[in-house]
């Protein structure tokens, strides 16, 4: 039998077997760690991707390279440390490129699934949108380097019957990825190269011909946290009568409508929204041009062009309150797919070599009267200082009504762990 | 030269042949100029590993080109101190004299031509390595000159500079201990009279720690290892000072190899090790054969081997190894990894490398100057040891000077003495901001000029340690440049591992570079030093912890200056946006006017 000991967190105190892993030993509480290399059996364990940073008899380490013992002193949960994972795990999302509504692993992603839990509405740090391949060569498998968070979990677990590996890290740096070596990797059985995919936290190992078996809104991470007590983050409510009737524009720069369409997914909850606020500037409204300060601006979109940059700044200068909704306002979403692609080789392919052009009779746009295409797609946060982000391609209408309601009624935010999604 | 692989002959008997991955590479890269994918898989093939598990080495140690990078390699400093004495000019000449852009090979492949970071030539700046040779003092002229003669077949190491020592200054009154005189095999010899307990005794009342900069009790870590039980055990000499701005270790690796060899003999008979290591940083390649020649001389007397310095009964022999261009190999469990054969990869901190070490055996890891200053102790004993120095911090340290003074060099001082004498001694005339102990050390302003120079923990008011790495930066240096230099160093040195490290220095990198470029205000300053502080706690190894301190201190410390040099952030939540930068490429497609 294990002898049992006795360790510490937050101040109280909780027994697990001696020498158990942290991660584990906090677990069996109730108490929930976030991590995303640690992998049970893997020992020495990898300590890689630092979301489990806690502090350790005093001082900041990774809760999954550490063993409980008797006196053993844990932070978790000061409000310090709460950010701090959750800075880590946005870093993640900053430095790869990460298109959950087009990722066959969305629903079942371990990366999204801890941005879920630790409420990450969008990155305090900038995208880094760096060209990386998407490997086709593999016989089994595509290696999507772009979804890959360098975890290790692969490289460590991975081996061929002859005991030679399949995965490695390359080069060093910010241009470090996982090499995939061809030739090993045609010796994987099926039931070894799904090992493999499963393995992954992200979509970034995916065998060929695999899709995942449950539909949105079933799928593993979709409507349980498991934290007991779940609770989003809180909102800047605004200090203004309550009784007031609201102003709000909105407007839809570099995306899809589709934000829009999500607002009226309140079917009749609109008739009581329509007695509280008057809608300023919107397409809701076809109202071009603002008729005043408004109290709220809501955006869709990010900017793509020199005229979503101006209507942005406007947007910043006659709102109180600005609210970006959707994907591809709070980062980019899939228009900033481009980003890791130069400007002209998109135009010169969306216009000159594309299926339907004729070799000589089409030319890329260009005109005083148009808005000039930016280097990239831009966040709105990279333009101006955003209030509130609500992810989602489409954010569900209760987020956003919710969000609504709390900034201009002071209405209590409680959101769902299912009404948050990035997809 | 012929190849043969695995060159595992060189190893100890007890180390296994993956040891010999990084020579095996070393003799591609020198004998074909770069490694070949038909290389990648012979070596492959002979140490029974995946490809891309010899690909994952390779591709880690920027020496150890994967393309071809010409008949010469030009390797071009880029460290701070380089740019502001002129290397952008001397990149220049390289570029016009060779033909071949930097980062690249001309189109006859004679000349490859890149950067890369400290290559502990500071105080001979500009500076670079030619096929692995030191060139120093560089100016376009002599840039000619250089090339002009590899062009007509003469070879690097027929014309390379041999940098001088610049050995500024020793403690008065033969107070040196690093430069006092000795007769090689003086203070082994006084081996006999002493028993392990002895010499733990004589470290622990000097003090010493460990001269690379982490300031570790010698005593504790020795006495560590040889309570181990698991056998045999390593000693090895951490020769990698890849700080930029450091190069005390290259002026000892010149002229006081055999001090070094003694202090590895002493702390293998200390411990009961059996077997040494010296991990030279590839960029000392150069300084090769005079170390091999040393080890011989020794093997030679008997000092090294079977019944080693004497003593009967005492098996120690050393080898040589050498790096291949990693910072983060300076890092003690990074450089097990790589002497292992692997990538340079810092381990978790499960266990010390006194528990586990090289091979999992108990190792014992000390910088050059440790090992020298040992093995001066014992020639000198403590009463002579003890009087250099001030009270809690005993003995004396090797600086390396380089920036902005009329002087930079090497400067042995006894613990204690003031920033300011040293200014003073070094001729700064105007100095602004010191960078001590390098990028991943502390930035200090004027204000901090009466600060004593001592070892951590000394008890010392108003006191800063140096881990070596002193560069001195006048007025008319921009501070965010400076800051850039080291965010752009880190993101390129940083292992890979981490994601605090891997992703969070290149963050930094892009903020600065467009704070530089104009596009910021104080608003994004604040957020740097706040990325820098996630980054010092939730790094895996010293490297992350360490790599935002410049920022943390600067802005600190600086803060007039900062709010000079950066516009206010203003209350309109517009942020800074460069639109003719953005739109640039899309200008090109605008028609010509008929």
């Amino acid at each position: 039998m294990k002898k049992k000991c006795a360790f510490w967190i937050d101040g109280k105190s909780y027994e697990a077997d001696e020498g158990e892993n942290l991660v584990d030993a906090a677990l069996a509480h109730q108490l929930f760690i976030p991590s995303l290399c640690y992998h049970k059996h893997l020992e020495p364990p990898l300590g890689t991707c630092r979301t489990c940073i806690c502090k350790i008899n005093g001082k900041y380490g990774p809760a999954c390279t550490e063993k409980v013992h008797d006196g053993l002193q844990i932070e978790l949960n000061t409000p310090e440390l709460l950010d701090m994972r959750k800075a880590v795990v946005e870093m993640m999302f900053a430095e790869g490129n990460h298109f959950c509504p087009s990722c066959e692993k969305s629903g079942a992603c371990d990366l999204q699934h801890m941005g879920y839990e630790l409420g990450v509405a969008t990155a305090r740090f900038p995208h880094l949108f760096e060209d990386r391949l998407i490997d086709f060569k593999p016989k089994r498998m595509i290696m999507e380097h772009n979804r890959c968070i360098k975890c290790r979990r692969c490289v460590e677990e991975v081996f061929t019957d002859e005991g030679k590996r399949v995965f490695m890290y390359v080069n060093r740096g910010n241009e470090t990825f996982v090499g995939i070596d061809y030739e090993q990797e045609s010796r994987l059985s099926e039931a070894q190269a799904l090992h493999a995919m499963k393995l992954c936290p992200t979509g970034a190992i995916i065998v060929r011909g695999e899709s995942l078996p449950r539909p949105l809104g079933d799928r593993i991470f979709d409507n349980q946290s498991v934290q007991k007590d779940f609770h989003s983050a809180p909102i800047q409510q605004m200090e203004a009568d309550p009784k007031e009737k609201k102003r709000v524009a909105t407007v839809s720069l570099a995306g899809c409508f589709g934000c829009h369409m999500s607002l009226l997914d309140i079917d009749t909850g609109i008739l009581d929204v329509a007695e509280l606020v008057s809608f300023d500037k919107s397409p809701l409204t076809d109202i071009k041009k603002f008729s005043g300060r408004c109290h709220l601006g809501l955006v869709e979109g990010g900017c793509c062009n020199s005229h979503n940059i101006e209507v942005l700044q406007y947007f910043r200068k006659m709102c109180d309150v600005l609210v970006v909704v959707g994907e591809c306002a709070v980062w980019g979403g899939v228009p900033a797919m481009r980003n890791t692609i130069p400007l002209s080789e998109c135009l010169e392919e969306a216009y000159l070599h594309s299926l339907t052009s004729e070799t000589g009779e089409t030319i890329i746009p260009y005109h005083e009267d148009l808005p000039k295409m930016l280097d990239r797609v831009y966040a709105c946060n990279e333009i101006v200082k955003v209030d509130y982000s609500i992810p989602g391609c489409p954010p569900s209408a209760e987020h956003i009504w919710k969000a609504v309601k709390s900034i201009l009624f002071g209405a209590e935010f409680s959101l769902l762990y299912a009404e948050f999604k990035y997809d | 030269m012929s190849i043969s692989i695995p060159s595992n002959k060189y190893l100890f008997p007890i180390e296994p042949r993956r040891s010999a991955l990084l020579s095996d590479l070393w003799q591609y890269q020198l004998s074909e100029r770069y490694i070949s994918d038909a290389a990648i898989r012979h070596l492959a093939d002979a140490h029974h590993l995946s490809v891309i598990e010899v690909e994952g080495v390779a591709s880690f140690y920027h020496f150890f080109q994967r393309q071809p990078a010409g008949k010469h390699t030009i390797y071009l400093d880029n460290s701070i101190v380089a740019t502001l004495k002129g290397s952008e000019k001397i990149k220049v000449a390289f570029e016009q004299a060779t033909g071949a852009r930097t980062g690249s090979v001309d189109a006859s492949g004679t000349f490859g031509l890149f950067d890369t970071p400290c290559i502990g030539l500071s105080d001979h700046q500009p500076a670079a390595l030619i096929d692995f040779y030191p060139f120093t003092d560089l100016n376009e002229k002599k840039v000619k000159e250089i090339v002009d003669l590899l062009r007509q077949g003469k070879t690097a190491k027929e014309i390379y500079d041999v940098p001088d020592d610049h050995l500024r200054y020793l403690p008065d009154n033969n107070r040196s201990i690093l430069f006092a005189d000795e007769n090689t095999g003086e203070a082994v010899g006084k081996l006999q009279a002493h028993t392990p307990e002895s010499i733990l005794e004589l470290l622990q009342k000097t003090d010493i720690r460990g001269k690379g900069g982490a300031f570790f009790s010698t005593w504790l870590k020795w006495d560590a290892c040889r309570k181990q039980a698991a056998s045999p055990k390593f000693i090895i000499c951490n020769a990698d000072e890849g700080e930029p701005g450091t190069f005390k270790d290259r002026v000892l690796l010149n002229s006081q190899t055999p001090s070094m060899l003694e202090g590895m003999i002493i702390a293998a008979y200390t411990v009961g090790a059996t077997y040494g290591i010296i991990y030279l940083r590839g960029e000392y390649r150069w300084l090769e054969e005079k170390i091999q020649q040393n080890i011989d001389d020794f093997r030679a007397k008997g000092l090294l081997g079977v019944n080693a310095a004497g003593i009967k009964g005492f098996k120690f022999d050393i080898r040589l190894e050498t790096g291949a261009g990693s910072y983060v190999c300076g890092e003690e469990t990074a450089l097990l990894e790589s002497l292992e054969g692997k990538r340079g990869e810092p381990r978790i901190k499960m266990y010390l490398p006194v528990e586990k070490g090289y091979l999992q055996l108990p190792t014992v890891v000390n910088n050059v100057e440790t090992f020298c200053t040992v093995a001066r102790l014992l020639q000198m004993g403590l009463s002579e040891y003890i009087k250099r120095g001030i009270p809690g911090s005993p003995g004396t340290k090797l600086i390396s000077i380089s920036g902005d003074c009329r002087l930079p060099g090497t400067y042995e001082i006894e613990w204690g003495m003031p920033v300011l004498e040293l200014l003073d001694l070094c001729q700064a005339d105007d100095p602004f901001m010191i960078q001590v102990s390098g990028p991943s050390g502390h930035s200090i302003s004027m204000k901090e000029q009466h600060h004593r120079i001592c070892m951590p923990g000394a008890g010392i008011p108003d006191s800063m340690n140096c881990g070596g790495s002193f560069m001195v930066f006048g007025k008319n240096n921009d501070l965010l440049d400076i800051l850039l230099n080291f965010a752009s160093f880190f993101k390129q040195e940083s292992c890979g591992v981490c994601t605090p490290c891997r992703a969070g220095n290149f963050i930094i990198q892009r903020k600065l570079a467009h704070l530089c470029h104009g596009t910021g205000d104080s608003a994004d300053l604040q957020e740097l030093k706040k990325w820098a502080i996630l980054m010092e706690a939730s790094s895996r190894c010293g490297l992350g912890k360490t790599a935002g301190n410049a920022i943390i201190d600067t802005i600190e410390k600086f803060e007039n200056y900062f709010s000079q040099r950066l516009p206010e952030t203003g209350n309109t939540g517009i942020r800074a946006f460069d639109m003719v930068a953005a739109v640039q490429e899309y200008e090109k497609f605008k028609p010509l006017a008929p």
